[in-house]
């Protein structure tokens, strides 16, 4: 369901980089793992859509996302991709649930009920009416992941979720957002250079 | 949600800033509102009172001092002509009515003038409680003064001489009230009026304490000797008069005619200098002011760049979210289009105080100007133009840079 081939991409003649294939069927979880500086980010927004490839192709479900325009991009990002970032954002003037409400909303997908049952589902559900500033590290981080899962995307991508994580913490993220992922029938795609996620996937890719 | 709702979120979350970021726009803009709003009330007030007047005679002087003290009742008087002379010119064919006009006294700082009951009908005042006067020293009272002074029926003034309240006061002399006025929404409103031998008695009395004697009749024949009026309003039996007539009396006799329509059009254009000086000095705070707005829109969009990419990353189009800083500048400025009318009202409202302590005159009205309207296109135009870069800026937003730069 998710095929890359041949991705290349240049910033400049110091920093090009060019990915091995990847090759995901459905329902597989895959960790990207790599040292910093190899390009890790730079794979993730390529599969986000968020940057264009010099060369190669990306196959999400069946649709070449390096043939869609700017518009059916963020389009097709809403609907089918969520982003868990590295520190949580938020549009800090809203609150937790309004949040959630906007993306449902740039995504197309607005459902009141989908609300509840996530927040309860990673019960933070009586912080709904919270600015997300005022929320504590770890209640950051599972709204955070609300955000990326609201809109019951097919693919979840996590941008180093765990790196300044200890190993408790950092073992119940990653059972979270695995645990939300099989849940929500989303395939969780993580890129780190956190080797304790390892023991977490059956199919990982070193970069 | 949406963006407009999202847009409307992002101004309140930050009230402070929004209202700093505005403070120029609604200064001009209530700077603005406020010339248009006095100039339009001013102007409907002294039109109001013009009504029915074509034209002033009075002692020779100034013929806008003549206008002043006669038709609006806030300067003195340029002096007294004769009975006699005013008579004469009553008398002329072209002439279709007319009102004598006396001065002497005041009662509180409030003018009371003598002049025949055709003056109510000019101002259309009608009687709220009483009668008009019958007999000499008997007052009818403008609605303004009875009101501020609690004055009633059978309540007995005491008139000062001249027009100040530190005139010489006429203890020995009281006048009766008769009658209260209704608001009549003019000048009369802040006079006393009586009958002409009210005012000539008095001060006959005054200066020849040994004519005390004399019997009416006798007086009467005296009265056309030497008496005196302040000034006549007169009315045209043809608008054609307007021209020749006035001429031929400031050329032909001691006398001066002065027309009211074009000796106030004479003063709005010697202050519509000053306040055509202010407009254009408000015009340049309006469009200062929309810098203000767009630094201050680039500073918050560059606060805020994280947050415009995690937008697009949640599939945010680029309109979208350029359309969302659009809607926040509209928005503002509409909004400082409103506070800034709301303060000129205020403004008015404070002219308004001010002008009826020292001229006894008071402006109301809470209407929008057609002139006004203008204003919010110019505060629509001001938001969209300094909205155009920061939007520009949110569209060739690159999202990964911003994101990776974190």
């Amino acid at each position: 369901m998710i095929q890359t081939k041949k991705l290349n991409f240049k910033y400049n003649d110091q920093a090009a980089f060019s990915f091995p294939d990847i090759n995901l069927g459905k329902n597989e979880n895959l960790l990207i793992i790599g040292s910093s500086g190899i390009g890790k980010t730079t794979l993730l927004h390529l599969l986000a859509g968020l940057l264009q490839s010099d060369s190669g192709s990306i196959n999400l479900y069946g649709q070449d996302i390096s043939k869609l325009t700017q518009y059916e991009l963020d389009r097709f990002r809403g609907q089918n991709i969520g982003i868990v970032f590295q520190k949580p954002h938020f549009v800090n003037s809203l609150t937790v649930k309004e949040n959630l409400q906007l993306a449902q909303y740039l995504g197309n997908k607005v459902s009141q009920g989908r609300i509840h049952d996530i927040l309860s589902s990673l019960n933070i559900l009586d912080k709904k009416n919270k600015n997300p500033k005022k929320l504590s590290q770890g209640e950051k981080q599972r709204a955070c992941i609300a955000m990326a899962i609201v809109n019951s995307p097919k693919l979840i991508l996590a941008d180093e979720p765990t790196s300044s994580l200890d190993d408790e913490n950092c073992d119940r993220v990653i059972k979270l957002l695995k645990k939300q992922a099989s849940e929500f029938n989303a395939q969780l795609v993580v890129i780190t250079h956190d080797n304790r996620l390892k023991k977490h996937f059956k199919k990982s890719i070193k970069l | 949600m949406n963006i407009f709702k999202l847009s409307i979120k992002n101004i309140i979350s930050k009230p402070l800033s929004s209202i700093l970021s505005l403070a120029l726009l609604i200064f001009g803009i209530g700077i603005i509102s406020l010339l248009l709003q006095l100039n339009s009330l001013i102007k409907t007030q002294m039109d109001n009172n013009l009504k029915g007047i074509d034209m002033v005679v009075g002692a020779k002087g100034s013929p806008l001092q003549l206008i002043l003290s006669a038709v609006y009742h806030i300067d003195s008087p340029t002096g007294n002509i004769s009975f006699e002379d005013a008579k004469k010119i009553k008398n002329n064919r072209m002439v279709g009515s007319s009102i004598d006009l006396l001065y002497g006294d005041n009662y509180k700082g409030y003018r009371i003038v003598g002049t025949e009951e055709k003056f109510l009908e000019l101002y259309n005042a009608k009687i709220k409680k009483g009668r008009k006067w019958n007999n000499p020293l008997e007052v009818v009272v403008g609605s303004k003064i009875h009101t501020k002074l609690n004055i009633s029926i059978d309540d007995e003034l005491i008139s000062s001489h001249g027009l100040r309240e530190t005139g010489e006061q006429h203890s020995d002399q009281l006048f009766k009230v008769v009658g209260l006025l209704e608001p009549s929404n003019s000048v009369i409103d802040q006079l006393i009026v009586t009958s002409p031998e009210s005012i000539w008695d008095l001060h006959d009395d005054h200066d020849h304490d040994e004519e005390h004697e004399h019997d009416h009749d006798e007086e009467h024949e005296h009265d056309h000797d030497d008496k005196e009026i302040t000034a006549m309003l007169i009315k045209f039996k043809s608008p054609m008069n307007i021209i020749q007539f006035p001429r031929q009396i400031n050329e032909n006799t001691n006398l001066q005619a002065a027309v009211p329509s074009y000796e106030i059009s004479r003063l709005f254009k010697l202050f519509g200098f000053g306040i055509e000086t202010l407009t254009y000095l408000a015009y340049l705070i309006i469009i200062v002011s929309g810098f203000s707005l767009f630094i201050n829109l680039f500073n918050s969009m560059r606060e805020r760049k994280y947050e415009m990419a995690l937008i697009r990353t949640l599939g945010s189009s680029r309109r979208q979210l350029s359309m969302m800083i659009i809607f926040e500048s509209l928005i503002l400025t509409t909004v400082g289009f409103f506070i800034g009318l709301l303060v000129s009202r205020l403004g008015v409202m404070f002219v308004s105080s001010l002008m009826e302590e020292s001229l006894n005159y008071n402006l109301n009205a809470f209407g929008i100007l057609n002139e006004e309207l203008w204003l919010l296109v110019l505060s629509i135009f001001i938001g969209l133009i300094s909205s155009i870069i920061p939007a520009l800026q949110v569209y060739n937003l690159n999202i990964s840079e911003t994101l990776a730069d974190e």
